[in-house]
C-alpha cells in the first residue's frame, strides 16, 4: 500500500462499519421488539418493557414438538449423510475411473439444485414407490442428498492432505485394510468428521425450502417459525429470535475459544521444543538430533 | 480398482461404492426420474390415471409457457434474481477486498465471527426482521417521514421492493465468503509489484485481482441466483398477493392437487438454474472444482 491509498482504505474501513450496521441493525429491531408490551411485534409504538412474550412462547406446545423434530431430523441427517459423504469422497479418490468428473458432478449436484426441487423430486418418489405421505424420514432423505454432498466436500478437502505412505506402510507391515482404515485413515478425518456433523446437523436445523414440501403435515423448529411469522403473529416470535441469536453468539464465541486455545498449546508445545533443543545444545555443544 | 481394495479391503470397497450408489440412485436419480415423469402426464382423476389418457405429453410445460401469468411470473423471477446477484456482487467485491488483503491479520478473526453470526441466523427470521423494519409504521417510514423525504408512508409489501430488499439481505453473506476466500490466497506482492511497475488502482483489479478471485466471484453468484430463484421464504413473508415469486406459483400448484404442473414448473425451474450455472462456468472459465469448495 503506497500512502497515496490512505483515503481509499478508510473509505473501505468506513464501508465495512455500515455493512456490519446493515447486517446487525434488522437483527436488533427484531429483538427489542421482543421486550415491548405492544401485542404486535414492533419497536414502535413502545409500550413499556415486558417479558411476557418469552413465558407465552414457552407454553406453546407446538413449539416443544418443533424442536424435537428438529433435534430428531438433524441427528438422522448427521447420521445418513456422514457414511455417504465419505463412501462418495473414497470412491471418488480411490475408484480409478474414466468417468470421475461425470461421478463428481452428479454428487455434487445437490448442492447447486434450489432446495425446494429437492424436496419436490423426493416427495413424488416416496409417494408414488410405497405410496408414503411426507414424514420426518422423507424429510431426512431429501435433506441428505445434498448435505451428503457438503460432507464430502469436506472429506475430499482432508483426504487430500493425507499421506499415502502412511496406509502404504501399515499396510507394507501387515496390518489388514480394516485396521489401516480405523488406525490410519479415520482418526486422519476425524476434524473434518466433527466438522462435518457440526455444518449438517445446523444446516438441516435451519433448512425451510427442502423440508416443507418433504415432510407432510409435520413441523420443524424452522417451518414452525415461518408459520408463526405468517399467521399468528405475536412478538413469542420474537423472543424466540432473541433465543436463537443468543445461542449463536454463544456457540460462536465457545468455538473461537477452543480454536485459539488448540492454536495456543500447539505454539506453546513448540516453544518448549525450542526451549529444550537450546538447553540440550548447551550442555552437549552439539546440535540437537532432528526430530 | 486395485488401489482401492488395497487400501480399503474388498468389504470396505463394497460398502463405498454401495454407499455411493445408494447416494446417486435413490436421494438424487431416481427422484428426478419421478419429477420428470409427473410432469409429463396430464393431471387425472384417480379412476382415469393408469389408463389410455395417462400418455406422456407436453401439456403442462405448455401451459407454463402460455399461460400469460406463468411466463411473466418466471420472466419476473429471472431478472429479480440476476438483479439480487448483481446487487449482492456490488455490495460485496469491495467488502470481500478489504477483508482479504487490506485488514490487519489480529482484527480479522473478530471481523469474520461478525460476519459469521447472522449467517447462521435462520433465513426466516432474518426475513422477518426485515417484515418488522418496512412494516408501514416501521422504523423505515418513521424515519423518512420524519426527515420529510416521503409524503406517506412507502408499503414495500406491495409490489417487489420488499422481496427484492429481503433477498439481498437473506443472501448477501453467500457472495461475501467466496469472493474472500478466492482473494485471500492472492499474494499482497503481486498487487504490491503492479504498483510500483506504476498500475492505476483499476487495472490491479481488472488484470490481478478479478482474473484471481474469478472462481470465488463465480461460486458466490451461481450459489446466491440459485438461493433467489429458488427462495419461497422471503416472498412469503415481505411479498404481497401481486408480487408471487415462481415457487409460489409451484407451492400453489401442489396446494390445489395438481402435482403435475407442479412437477413441471419444478422442472423449469431446476432447467433455469442449470443454464445459469453453465453460463457462469462458460462466462468466467471455470469448472465445477473451482466452484464447489
Amino acid at each position: 500500500m503506497t500512502p497515496s491509498d490512505r483515503p481509499l482504505r478508510l473509505l473501505l474501513a468506513v464501508y465495512l462499519v455500515l455493512f456490519l450496521a446493515y447486517l446487525f441493525l434488522p437483527l436488533g429491531f427484531m429483538s427489542v421488539a421482543a421486550f415491548n408490551e405492544f401485542r404486535f411485534p414492533a419497536v414502535t409504538p413502545w409500550r413499556g418493557f415486558t417479558l411476557k412474550w418469552f413465558v407465552a412462547l414457552a407454553e406453546d406446545p407446538l413449539l416443544w414438538d418443533a424442536l424435537a423434530t428438529s433435534i430428531l431430523i438433524g441427528v438422522a441427517v448427521v447420521l445418513v449423510s456422514l457414511p455417504l459423504g465419505l463412501a462418495g469422497a473414497l470412491t471418488l479418490t480411490r475408484l480409478r475411473l474414466r468417468a470421475r468428473s461425470g461421478l463428481y458432478a452428479m454428487l455434487v449436484s445437490p448442492v447447486l439444485i434450489p432446495g425446494i426441487v429437492i424436496g419436490i423430486s423426493t416427495i413424488m418418489l416416496w409417494d408414488r414407490a410405497f405410496g408414503l405421505k411426507g414424514n420426518w424420514y422423507i424429510a431426512t432423505f431429501a435433506q441428505a442428498s445434498f448435505i451428503s454432498a457438503y460432507a464430502m466436500l469436506l472429506f475430499l478437502a482432508r483426504l487430500q492432505r493425507l499421506d499415502p505412505q502412511l496406509e502404504e506402510a501399515a499396510l507394507d507391515l501387515g496390518a489388514t485394510p480394516r485396521q489401516t482404515f480405523f488406525r490410519i485413515t479415520l482418526p486422519f478425518l476425524m476434524p473434518a468428521i466433527l466438522a462435518a456433523a457440526a455444518l449438517g446437523f445446523m444446516q438441516s436445523f435451519e433448512n425451510y425450502n427442502t423440508t416443507l414440501f418433504s415432510i407432510g403435515i409435520d413441523q420443524t423448529l424452522t417451518i414452525y417459525i415461518a408459520s408463526k411469522v405468517r399467521t399468528a403473529l405475536t412478538p413469542a416470535v420474537n423472543a424466540l429470535a432473541v433465543i436463537m441469536i443468543a445461542l449463536t453468539v454463544i456457540g460462536t464465541v465457545v468455538f473461537e475459544i477452543t480454536q485459539r486455545r488448540k492454536a495456543a498449546r500447539v505454539a506453546l508445545a513448540a516453544r518448549r521444543r525450542r526451549a529444550a533443543d537450546a538447553a540440550e545444545l548447551d550442555r552437549t555443544g552439539a546440535a540437537p538430533a532432528p526430530r | 480398482m486395485n488401489d482401492m481394495t488395497r487400501t480399503l479391503g474388498r468389504g470396505g470397497t463394497a460398502m463405498c461404492i454401495g454407499g455411493t450408489a445408494f447416494w446417486i440412485v435413490v436421494l438424487v436419480l431416481a427422484p428426478h426420474v419421478m419429477m420428470i415423469d409427473f410432469s409429463l402426464r396430464p393431471s387425472l382423476i384417480l379412476s382415469d390415471a393408469g389408463g389410455p389418457r395417462d400418455h406422456w405429453q407436453l401439456t403442462n410445460y405448455a401451459n407454463l409457457i402460455f399461460d400469460p401469468l406463468g411466463g411473466q411470473i418466471f420472466a419476473k423471477t429471472i431478472w429479480a434474481s440476476i438483479m439480487v446477484t448483481a446487487v449482492t456482487l456490488a455490495i460485496c467485491y469491495p467488502l470481500a477486498f478489504y477483508l482479504a488483503q487490506i485488514v490487519p491479520r489480529h482484527r480479522l478473526r473478530l471481523l469474520m465471527l461478525l460476519l459469521i453470526v447472522p449467517f447462521w441466523i435462520n433465513e426466516i427470521l432474518r426475513t422477518f426482521a426485515w417484515q418488522i423494519l418496512l412494516a408501514q409504521k416501521g422504523p423505515i417510514n418513521t424515519l423518512l417521514l420524519d426527515l420529510q423525504l416521503i409524503a406517506d408512508p412507502i408499503r414495500f409489501t406491495r409490489g417487489n421492493a420488499g422481496v427484492l430488499i429481503g433477498m439481498t439481505y437473506a443472501y448477501i453473506l453467500f457472495m461475501v465468503f467466496p469472493i474472500y476466500s478466492a482473494m485471500e490466497t492472492l499474494d499482497r506482492s503481486q498487487i504490491e509489484a503492479s504498483r510500483d511497475l506504476g498500475a492505476r488502482w483499476w487495472s490491479v483489479h481488472r488484470y490481478i485481482i478479478v482474473p484471481h478471485a474469478k472462481p470465488g466471484i463465480a461460486s458466490g453468484c451461481i450459489v446466491t441466483f440459485m438461493l433467489a430463484a429458488g427462495s419461497f421464504a422471503v416472498p412469503q413473508i415481505l411479498g404481497g398477493v401481486d408480487s408471487l415469486w415462481f415457487t409460489q406459483l409451484i407451492y400453489n400448484r401442489f396446494n390445489v392437487g395438481d402435482w403435475n404442473a407442479g412437477a413441471a414448473y419444478a422442472v423449469a425451474l431446476e432447467a433455469l438454474c442449470l443454464v445459469f450455472v453453465l453460463a457462469m462456468m462458460r462466462l468466467f472459465r471455470v469448472g465445477l472444482r473451482d466452484i464447489a469448495r
